[in-house]
């Protein structure tokens, strides 16, 4: 069992002009092994910066986060990240790619095979182990870096609206994968989207955040997902009142929060 | 009957082999008439047939001095590849540090962006002085033409590594050293082939200029000294040879840049 804790993370960056602009203002936030928490907002919110601090790419202004009580000081294998750009290295097959981080950390070659064949056969590309990442589809390549991430076995997995550029319907079927491997897993899974629609199916704790200065405005406990895990039936989640009536809900606090902080 | 048709086209796309062949047969065509009805005296241009028979003199050693063409090409070889590997192993390290590093960047910038532009004819008489008129001097004027679109090259394929490769390697427990070495450097590669290709040209142009220091055999050495004699067929064959080997040599990286970086802007 692992905690992840965020306590009044701030960060504000230089601007060219030299002054300082206040990109996350004081979150606070608990995260347990098993929790998927999923952040929303629209642009601009903090949301990736967020992130970024959690994975160790950027350290906050003020606060301190802590996983299992150890402060965190930049990136780690104990925290995977997925990235909106897969950000694959092209010139390694699609196992190399998966067992890149094993190998970086010296594990025997066919120890980290079998772990990167496994790895990939959860997230449903068995048959494509060799096969080089630049000829994938961008389905494909999104679910090579999920198993990349994956084969370090980290703690927490950290994952950069890792569906945003995918077309409709192959989003669909990876939040379906995502939802498998979670509860296969039982991570901290921590999801960034703008869509409503994929927050409400992923999240057991939802996170809504708002700009200027990015901060969280709510938080939802939600079950959509285990819902899905029992049934497997994802349009019928998708189509329950419930589902409709929360996503109109979360839709007009974003509206709302946004048209406050916006300059007309 | 349906025919097919094509797509929208950008202009100046398809295929030009047709034409340049015909361009070229043209050349040769036009080459051989005017040498062939007089207009020009041999000792401008010689016709076709006295270049070729130059050619098989050079094959037999039949030519000044009794040197074979291949020992001719065998010198000029040894010089360019030796001075091009030379290049690549000490030009591609500096080039990548100064493409992660600040302070490398700051001091070998000023002295490659000096004498990058030069032409190394300018600088061979200071070679000379320098390193003597034997082996050394041809190499390191080479060498020196090799280095600096190597360095360059190298430091410009640093930037095509984005941040997230290097944040996704960092967060998969990689260490500064590795990033730099499985990160950095292959996605570099794409610009350093690009850049080996442009220095083993260079290093090739430089090459009559590297032999015209009191060299006893090689390709440049044999024009220029045909030159003095006035042979010109054997001038207009040497220059032939080269070009030619210059064509090879590129069509070659060309084959070594799709099979090492069969990725290239694919993604």
């Amino acid at each position: 069992m692992s905690h992840l804790i965020c306590q009044g993370v701030s960060v504000s960056y230089e601007t060219p002009q030299g002054g300082s602009l206040l990109a996350l203002s004081s979150v606070d936030l608990e995260m347990a092994s098993g929790d998927f928490v999923v952040a929303l907002g629209a642009s601009g919110c903090g949301k990736t910066t967020l992130l970024s601090c959690i994975a160790g790419f950027l350290s906050p202004s003020s606060g301190e986060i802590l996983l299992d009580g150890k402060p965190v000081r930049g990136p780690g294998a104990d925290r995977g990240v997925v990235f909106q750009k897969h950000a694959l290295m092209p010139w390694l097959s699609v196992v190399e790619n998966v067992e890149f981080g094993l190998k970086m950390r010296g594990m025997a070659r066919s120890e980290r095979q079998r772990i990167a064949f496994e790895k990939l056969e959860a997230v449903g590309l068995s048959g494509y182990e060799n096969s080089p990442v630049y000829q994938l589809s961008g389905g494909m390549q999104q679910r090579v870096g999920i198993a990349r991430s994956l084969a370090s076995n980290p703690e927490v997995l950290l994952m950069d609206e890792p569906l945003g550029a995918l077309d409709a319907l192959t989003r669909e079927s990876i939040q379906e994968i995502i939802l498998r491997l979670w509860a296969r897993e039982k991570k901290i899974v921590f999801f960034i989207t703008h869509s409503v629609e994929e927050a409400l199916f992923l999240a057991t704790h939802l996170i809504v955040m708002s700009p200027s200065p990015g901060r969280i405005v709510k938080t939802y406990s939600l079950g959509f997902c285990k819902d899905f895990i029992a049934s497997g039936d994802a349009r019928a989640v998708k189509s329950k009142p419930e589902f409709i009536t929360m996503r109109e809900e979360i839709l007009n606090l974003i509206h709302s929060t946004h048209a406050e902080s916006m300059p007309v | 009957m349906t025919k097919p048709v094509r797509g929208y086209q950008a202009p100046g796309e398809g295929r030009t082999f047709g034409i340049s062949l015909a361009t070229s047969i043209t050349l040769f065509v036009g080459w051989d008439l005017i040498t062939r009805f007089g207009v020009l005296p041999p000792l401008i241009l010689p016709s076709p047939t006295a270049v070729w028979q130059a050619f098989m003199a050079g094959v037999r050693g039949e030519l000044q001095g009794g040197v074979t063409i291949f020992e001719h090409f065998a010198w000029s070889v040894t010089r360019v590849f030796g001075a091009f590997f030379a290049a690549c192993l000490t030009a591609v390290p500096i080039g990548i540090l100064m493409g992660v590093s600040r302070i490398a960047r700051g001091v070998f910038d000023p002295p490659i962006e000096f004498y990058r532009p030069l032409p190394p004819l300018a600088y061979l008489p200071l070679v000379i002085i320098w390193f003597g008129i034997d082996e050394a001097s041809k190499v390191i004027l080479i060498y020196l033409a090799c280095f600096a679109p190597l360095a360059v090259a190298a430091r410009a394929g640093v930037r095509s590594v984005t941040v997230e490769q290097i944040n996704a390697a960092r967060s998969l427990g990689a260490s500064q050293f590795q990033v730099v070495w499985h990160v950095i450097l292959p996605s570099a590669m794409p610009e350093i082939l690009t850049g080996m290709r442009i220095a083993i040209g260079f290093g090739w142009t430089t090459l009559v200029a590297a032999e015209m220091v009191a060299a006893t055999a090689g390709l440049g050495q044999m024009v220029l000294n045909a030159s003095n004699f006035l042979r010109t067929d054997v001038v207009i064959m040497g220059i032939v040879v080269i070009g030619i080997i210059a064509l090879v040599f590129d069509a070659l990286m060309r084959k070594a840049e799709a099979v090492i970086v069969p990725w290239k802007g694919k993604m």
